[in-house]
C-alpha cells in the first residue's frame, strides 16, 4: 500500500511531517545527531536566542514532579553572534527546516535579533518567545498583556521577511485574547503552550527546590491543558497552530491535530528519549496506515464535538 | 548510544546500597572510566526522567550456556534515595532497562609512573573502581582513600584490594577505619608526583580541591548533578566555571563538559 502523505506546511515552511522539536529541549540540533536522523523530523527549533549571550539562572534549575518536570533554566544561550558563527553552519548541512527561537530583554532587542536573523538563508522561520515564565524581562511580561504582545509582534514583523511564529503562554486568564492580539499584529502562525508556572517544595529543608523558587511545568502532566488551549485558539483564529504540551507518542500528536493543530512540537519527551521526535513521527504514520488515512492533513481540526 | 540492557544481577551491598550488573553492547567495552550512563527504569511516565549513574565497572564474561560468545557487561553502584532508585532496587535478573551510554568525558589517566590517589565516598566510589581497574592494568601504583558517615557508606573495599590497591578508610563515627574526615587521612600522603581523582559529596570535593591546590597536586573531580537529558540540551546540570561572573557567564554542563573536570576549571565555594 502507498505510504500516507505526512507533509504539512506552516506559513510557507514545508515540512516532511508535522513533528518539530521544541525550543530549549533540543539544544542546537547537533546534540541529538547520535540518537536520531535529523532528516526524519519536520523541523528543528533552536534554543531561545538573545542579542548577547545569557548566563541563565542559578542551580538547582530542574526538578522532576509527578508526570512532569519543572525547569527554571533562565534562557541560557550562546547569543545571536555565536549561534550564527558556531551553530548554524552545522544545521545548514541538514536537510530539515531550522526555525530560530528568539527573545529580547527589551522591546528593541526583539526587533534587533529578528533583523539579525533575517538575512540568513539557513533560517526558515522565526519563533518569538513571549512566554518564558522564568525571566523577568524578555518573556512573560510581553506574553501576558495583549497590548505588550501586540507591540512586540508588530515590531518583529517589521524586522523580518521570514515566517513569524509566536509562542504563547498558558499563564493567562484567556489564551484566546492573546492569540487574537498576536494574529492582529501580524503573526503568521501560533505555537502553544509554553510551560505552566509551578513550584516544588523540599519539606525537610522548608525551602523551594528550585533556586529560582518557581519554574515552568512541562511533560505529560500538562497535556490536557495544552489540548484545551489549542482547541480554543483553533476555533477563534484562522492562523495555523503548532500544538505543544506533553506529547510523548504519535497518538498524543494526532490528538493535537484533531484539536486544530497543523503541526506539533516535541519537548520534554526528547530528554528521556533522545529519539522521541523521530519515533513520534513514525508512530503517527503507523496510525494513518492502520486507519487507512491518506493524508495527515485530513486530521487537522477534525475533532467532532 | 541508546540500547536495552538486561539485568544480570542486582545485589544489596550494605543497607540501601546496591550494585547492579547489566548486559551491554560491544561499543561499551571502549568506554572510559569516569563516563556515565542514563537509565530509564520503566516505560511509565512516573518516574519520568532517566537517572544518571557513573560506570562502576565494564568488562566481559563468557556465559555458561552454549552458542554464545563473550558478553560485555556494565555495572552501576547506587543508593536508594527516591522513587526511581526504589524501583531500580526491585529489578531482577532478566528485567530490561533502557540506557544511554557511554556519556560525558572521563578521567585523564595522566602519565605513567606517578602515584595515583583516588578519593571517594558512598556511591562516589563507583567511577573510581573502573578507574582503579584501568590504572592497575597499566601497572600503576594506586591508593584509595574512602570516606563516609559510617561503615555502611564504605563500599567494595575488598574489590579494590583485590586489584592491588592500597586502601585507607575514615568514617565520621569511627565504625570503620579512622574517625574523622577522609581528607585528614589524605593530607599527609599528598606530595609532588601524585595525582588525585575524586568523586563524592560536593563538600568533600570542595575540601579535596582546595587541598590539592595547596599542595600543587593535579586533581580531577567527578561531579554529580540533577540532569534531565544527559546530552547537553536541557542545561539543567550546569556548574560555574572558575572565571564565571554575572557579566561574563561561564557555565559548564556536568553531562557534556564533565562529569570529570580538572578541579581548577570549577568555581569552589
Amino acid at each position: 500500500m502507498q505510504r500516507p502523505d505526512m507533509s504539512v506546511a506552516i506559513a510557507g515552511i514545508e515540512m516532511r511531517n508535522p513533528v518539530m522539536t521544541a525550543s530549549g529541549t533540543f539544544g542546537y540540533g547537533a546534540e541529538f545527531a547520535d540518537y536520531l536522523d535529523l532528516e526524519s523530523i519536520g523541523a528543528m527549533i533552536t534554543k531561545g536566542l538573545s542579542l548577547k549571550p545569557k548566563a541563565g539562572n542559578p542551580t538547582p534549575r530542574i526538578v522532576e514532579t509527578s508526570g512532569g518536570m519543572l525547569n527554571a533554566i533562565g534562557l541560557q544561550n550562546v547569543g545571536i553572534d555565536a549561534f550564527i558563527e558556531q551553530k548554524l553552519p552545522y544545521l545548514e548541512n541538514v536537510n530539515t527546516p531550522v526555525i530560530a527561537n528568539l527573545y529580547g530583554n527589551t522591546l528593541e532587542e526583539y526587533g534587533e535579533v529578528a533583523s539579525r536573523l533575517d538575512g540568513l538563508a539557513g533560517v526558515a522561520g522565526i519563533e518569538v518567545n513571549i512566554s518564558c515564565p522564568n525571566v523577568k524581562q524578555g518573556g512573560i511580561v510581553f506574553g501576558t498583556d495583549p497590548c505588550a504582545a501586540q507591540e512586540v509582534v508588530s515590531l518583529v514583523k517589521r524586522n523580518t521577511s521570514k515566517p513569524l511564529i509566536v509562542k504563547l503562554s498558558p499563564n493567562v486568564t484567556d489564551v484566546v485574547v492573546m492569540a487574537k492580539a498576536c494574529a492582529d499584529a501580524g503573526a503568521d502562525a501560533l505555537s502553544l503552550i509554553n510551560t505552566l508556572t509551578g513550584m516544588a517544595i523540599d519539606l525537610e529543608r522548608r525551602r523551594p527546590v528550585l533556586a529560582n523558587v518557581t519554574g515552568g511545568l512541562s511533560g505529560p502532566a500538562i497535556k490536557p491543558v495544552a489540548l484545551r488551549m489549542v482547541w480554543q485558539v483553533a476555533k477563534a483564529v484562522s492562523l495555523p497552530i503548532i500544538g505543544i504540551g506533553g506529547i510523548m507518542t504519535g497518538r498524543d500528536a494526532l490528538e493535537f491535530m484533531l484539536a486544530g493543530a497543523t503541526a506539533v512540537q516535541v519537548g520534554t519527551a526528547s530528554f528521556l528519549d533522545p529519539s522521541a521526535a523521530q519515533r513520534i513521527a513514525r508512530e503517527m504514520e503507523d496510525y494513518l496506515v492502520e486507519h487507512d488515512i491518506a493524508s495527515v492533513r485530513s486530521l487537522i481540526g477534525a475533532l467532532e464535538v | 548510544m541508546q540500547f536495552k540492557a538486561m539485568v544480570l544481577s542486582n545485589v544489596e551491598l550494605s543497607p540501601g546500597y546496591f550494585r547492579m550488573r547489566m548486559t551491554a553492547p560491544q561499543e561499551l567495552a571502549s568506554s572510559a572510566p569516569g563516563q556515565f550512563l542514563m537509565l530509564k527504569v520503566n516505560d511509565a511516565i512516573d518516574p519520568l526522567l532517566r537517572r544518571p549513574f557513573g560506570l562502576f565497572d565494564v568488562g566481559s564474561f563468557l556465559p555458561e550456556y552454549a552458542g554464545c560468545g563473550a558478553q560485555v557487561y556494565c555495572e552501576i553502584l547506587y543508593k536508594v534515595v527516591g522513587k526511581g532508585t526504589k524501583l531500580l532496587s526491585a529489578l531482577h535478573h532478566g528485567d530490561l532497562v533502557d540506557l544511554l551510554a557511554p556519556l560525558g568525558k572521563g578521567f585523564d589517566l595522566g602519565p605513567a609512573g606517578e602515584e595515583k590517589v583516588l578519593v571517594g565516598g558512598g556511591v562516589g566510589l563507583a567511577p573510581l573502581y573502573y578507574l582503579a581497574k584501568e590504572l592497575k592494568s597499566r601497572g600503576e601504583k594506586v591508593r584509595l582513600f574512602a570516606g563516609g558517615r559510617n561503615r555502611d557508606d564504605i563500599l567494595c573495599i575488598t574489590e579494590f584490594e583485590r586489584l592491588g590497591v592500597e586502601t585507607y578508610v575514615a568514617t565520621d563515627d569511627g565504625t570503620l577505619g579512622e574517625r574523622g574526615f577522609v581528607t585528614q587521612v589524605l593530607e599527609p600522603h599528598l606530595a609532588p608526583g601524585t595525582r588525585i581523582f575524586a568523586c563524592g559529596p560536593t563538600p568533600m570535593l570542595n575540601a579535596v580541591a582546595k587541598m590539592a591546590q595547596k599542595s600543587g597536586v593535579p586533581c580531577q573531580v567527578s561531579m554529580e548533578a540533577y540532569m534531565a537529558c544527559g546530552v547537553g540540551a536541557c542545561l539543567g546540570c550546569v556548574m560555574k566555571g572558575a572565571n564565571h561572573t554575572e557579566e561574563t557567564p561561564d557555565y559548564r554542563c556536568v553531562c557534556k563538559d564533565g562529569p570529570v573536570f580538572d578541579s581548577f576549571e570549577l568555581q569552589w565555594s
